[in-house]
């Protein structure tokens, strides 16, 4: 069970890079609904990647992110975080609260629900691609939302990798309206529901 | 010209004055500094989770564990020239970073970081090593830096004076 995502890796990987794309594609539709113009994105990208080379992928463990937490249950259990640089953040807050959200501002309680809300339709896009793909009951929690250091926002999700190994897995995808956004996302399941997403996907597994 | 050696996740390292060492980023990890005043030599480990032993499969990275990494970092100050008897610590980090509200995992690992804190008071107290100073817990990052020449624990937050403990 030690290596258990390096076991993993490869059909999941597969899995991973399809529930990014799908994923992606209903959360760029969601986001361009609220944001009312049109939303681009690159293919996303599914890494696996030592605890330090996250912290580097998003620009230093000081680099400032919004992140969203959430709680997944059903068939499926486990967590969920999406991760947004700080500017990418605030742009999209400024876009949902149609500029009432003044810049250069502390974030508050506005901005962090205004960020609730994107990561409650970003995370249900990547949620609904899951769950539609594997057959299996996926319902999140309501989303907690925190803004600080990436190093410590990430802590929480390498905290749960590493029970199992020394890396984390994570869906990096790329939006573009008027600017880049940069987002992060991690899915965090219980042990015993990677054997269920592959199973329901008909991949054979012995993870014991 | 005093250095300032970076700790990782997971990590540990020793250092002797003047230098110093850091970690940045401490979210729901704790950052256990130790040093022995007397011969200025310290050291700091950034630890993720509270026991080694609550885990099954064989974990190679020792740093990682509250308390592995104790032991590891105190054993390699001792064999530097430090005396456990003289050893003092200050902790930080420990944060719960989003106040979850749901049940089940996701709660466990939104609280892991108190529990860190408390494995790591529990194992310094077992070798006999008082925490001089703390700060753990609430809700946000921590970047600290430690100096063995004085024992000064600098911790940045985001948006916060930095303060030294």
């Amino acid at each position: 069970m030690s290596e258990i995502l390096e076991q993993v890796s490869e059909t999941y990987y597969d899995v991973l890079k399809e529930i990014g794309n799908i994923g992606a594609g209903n959360a760029m539709t969601a986001l361009s609904q609220m944001l009312q113009c049109k939303v681009d994105m690159k293919v996303p990208q599914v890494r696996l990647l030592e605890f330090s080379e996250v912290g580097e992928l998003m620009g230093g463990e000081e680099q400032i992110m919004a992140g969203v937490f959430l709680g997944v249950e059903g068939d499926i259990t486990g967590s969920m975080m999406f991760m947004v640089e700080e500017q990418s953040a605030r742009h999209l807050i400024q876009k949902i609260t149609m500029g009432m959200f003044p810049e250069g501002e502390e974030f508050e309680e506005m901005g962090l629900s205004a960020m609730q809300e994107v990561g409650n339709i970003i995370t249900g896009a990547y949620l609904n691609s899951l769950s539609m793909m594997t057959n299996l009951s996926v319902s999140p929690s309501p989303p907690a939302v925190t803004v600080d250091m990436a190093g410590a926002i990430l802590s929480v999700p390498a905290i749960q990798f590493g029970i199992y190994g020394d890396k984390i897995l994570l869906i990096q995808s790329q939006f573009y309206d008027e600017v880049k956004l940069d987002g992060y996302f991690i899915l965090i399941p219980d042990l015993e529901s990677y054997e269920k997403i592959l199973t329901a996907l008909g991949v054979p597994v012995n993870l014991g | 010209m005093s250095e300032i050696l970076k700790v990782g996740i997971a990590d540990l390292k020793t250092c002797i004055s003047p230098n110093g060492v850091m970690t940045l980023g401490l979210g729901s990890c704790v950052g256990i500094a130790i040093r022995d005043p007397m011969n200025k030599i310290g050291g700091l480990v950034h630890i993720m989770l509270p026991d080694s032993k609550a885990i099954t499969s064989g974990q190679h990275n020792i740093a990682k564990f509250a308390d592995t990494g104790i032991e590891e970092l105190v054993r390699q100050l001792e064999r530097m020239g430090a005396r456990r008897v003289r050893m003092v610590a200050k902790i930080a980090g420990g944060a719960t970073m989003f106040n979850f509200q749901g049940s089940g995992s996701g709660a466990s690992v939104a609280q892991v970081g108190n529990r860190n804190v408390e494995a790591t008071k529990a194992k310094l107290n077992a070798l006999r090593i008082p925490i001089l100073a703390q700060d753990t817990g609430a809700n946000y990052g921590r970047t600290v830096v430690f100096y063995p020449e004085t024992g000064a624990f600098h911790i940045r937050a985001v948006g916060k004076p930095e303060k030294i403990i």
